[in-house]
């Protein structure tokens, strides 16, 4: 049994299907139930992006489910990226919440490794990993096939259009690589990257990326200051801001407009070449519909 | 090797209230490799009770701590045993649980130690975890590097996006185990052995309490869980 709905295919799938350049951007779940902030951000980017992602348990920090605010922004009108990883729920957990997904409305699902717990505010919680991303990806494709993990048959499937993450200035790329074709392998369509900086380094790996019959957003990280910058080259693998991003904020008399002209300037250049922008401004939703107005 | 670490005193002394006498149990083989259970230690824990009034009626090193014969036999031969309250073992939790499956029920076993992991010795006072125990050894596709013990997140399929040239996110003094695997797969030409996708671990064989009989006529009452 397959519902109508599973044919029914995502603004963000159509719209790169038609090779139309889309953009993305993330926000963040509230601490806590009261979703009027995040509300005000999804109706600031209502109309400007093609889907936002909602993220789960972003650096292992405990906020509102991403299943939940993923049903909030289809409320709102706003097409969400269902952000799942699996450091948080074992198969079963995993399977009944994408299901639910599923029938709240989302249809793009991004599937995720999940940062450990050893980064966020439950330092002493056990870290699942039933799954890794690879087979995660996998779980979506069977699920999307009618069947769940164990073979067993649905009462309705999913559709979902299934995105994953890759890390294209990952040191070193070759284990990277692989990862990225078995993710295509079990099922990815498209992928949202890591943080880029090194636009030269991105073309290359687009040119091998876009070999493989998969759609790729360029991830763009605001820049909100030189000392964001800094801290970010200090602590957050897979990110290197080069120095002259960091001299050009640090001589700026205004850091976050600085960091909005680069994020802007990025995002043209992705035009240029790439499928889509997904921009992660982390709580700077606001600054999103700037870089989209200076695109 | 079993790896395990002391308990703080006011731990052990809490778990002991009420205790008037004690008498303690080390191990000679892991216990005593790491420093948290032979003579010595014995020797500091005695000294540690009876400064804060707890008698001890003696103590025993058994060669092997969680083997139950061991065990008997050390009850059989000392009668301090018996005579006094608790019984205190400074052995990783199988030992501990021997000494309690053999002590009389009414006598309260106490473990002085936090059992930790299987280890490989790198050189005595160096112990690196060797091994999950995790029921389906995957080293001959991963150049004897384990994905389950090495890897905090123990993926099966690759690295994480926390690589930093080469280093773990978790433990960023700890090259990333996915990256060794690689490099070593590469070395030995088989590289192909880690581009194919790594299905979900079973987990079936997993469920607790595990136990093995080698003996053929014990081993019918080995229940397995069901297969589909």
């Amino acid at each position: 049994m397959r519902s109508y709905d599973a044919l029914q295919k995502s603004d963000l799938q159509k719209q790169l299907e038609a090779g139309r350049f889309v953009i993305t951007a993330e926000i963040c779940p509230p601490r806590g139930t009261d979703t009027a902030v995040f509300i005000e951000k999804a109706r600031l980017l209502k109309g400007k992006i093609t889907a936002a992602n909602v993220t789960d348990n972003q650096r292992a920090v405990m906020r509102l489910s991403s299943l939940a605010c993923a049903a909030v922004l289809l409320k709102e009108g706003v097409e969400p990226v269902f952000q799942v990883t699996c450091r948080d729920r074992n198969r079963l957990a995993l399977q009944s919440d994408i299901l639910g997904a599923w029938v709240l409305g989302a249809r793009n699902i991004l599937a995720l490794t999940g940062d450990h717990v050893s980064f966020g505010d439950h330092r002493d919680a056990k870290a699942v990993f039933d799954l890794d991303s690879v087979q995660l990806v996998g779980t979506i494709r069977t699920l999307n096939s009618g069947k769940n993990l164990s073979g067993v048959e649905l009462r309705g499937a999913t559709g979902f259009f299934i995105g994953a993450v890759v890390a294209p200035e990952a040191n070193p790329f070759g284990p990277e690589e692989l990862k990225f074709e078995k993710k295509i392998a079990a099922g990815a369509r498209f992928f949202q990257t890591q943080a880029i900086y090194d636009m030269e380094r991105f073309k290359r790996f687009f040119d091998y990326a876009s070999r493989h019959d998969v759609k790729i957003l360029g991830g763009i990280l605001l820049l909100k200051s030189a000392n964001m910058a800094s801290f970010l080259n200090k602590n957050v693998p897979g990110v290197h801001v080069p120095q002259n991003l960091i001299d050009e904020l640090s001589s700026a008399k205004d850091q976050l407009q600085a960091g909005i002209e680069i994020a802007a300037r990025q995002v043209r250049e992705l035009k240029g070449f790439c499928h889509g922008a997904h921009i992660m401004a982390i709580g700077q939703e606001e600054s999103v519909v700037r870089i989209i107005e200076m695109v | 090797m079993i790896i395990t670490k002391k308990k703080a005193a006011k731990d052990i002394l809490d778990a002991l209230k009420g205790s008037k006498s004690v008498f303690l149990f080390g191990c000679d083989t892991c216990a005593e490799q790491c420093s948290t259970g032979g003579k010595k230690e014995l020797d500091e824990m005695k000294a540690l009770l009876e400064e804060n009034g707890i008698k001890v009626t003696g103590s025993s090193l058994p060669e092997v701590t969680c083997y139950r014969q061991y065990i008997v036999k050390e009850f059989k031969g000392r009668g301090e045993i018996a005579s006094a309250d608790a019984l205190l073992v400074l052995a990783c939790g199988a030992g501990v649980r021997t000494v309690a499956d053999v002590a009389p029920e009414a006598t309260p076993v106490i473990p002085a130690l936090d059992s930790l992991y299987l280890a490989t010795v790198e050189r005595f006072g160096r112990f690196l975890e060797g091994c999950a125990m995790c029921g389906e050894c995957v080293l001959a596709d991963t150049g004897g590097i384990c994905p389950h013990t090495e890897c905090p997140k123990g993926l099966l399929n690759g690295p994480c996006g926390g690589v930093a040239d080469g280093m773990c996110e978790v433990d960023t003094a700890q090259p990333c185990a996915w990256v060794r695997i690689y490099n070593r797969l590469k070395e030995q030409g088989r590289l192909h052995l880690m581009k194919k996708v790594r299905p979900p671990k079973s987990h079936a064989n997993n469920v607790k309490p595990r136990k093995t009989f080698l003996r053929s006529y014990e081993r019918e009452i080995v229940k397995k869980p069901e297969k589909k």
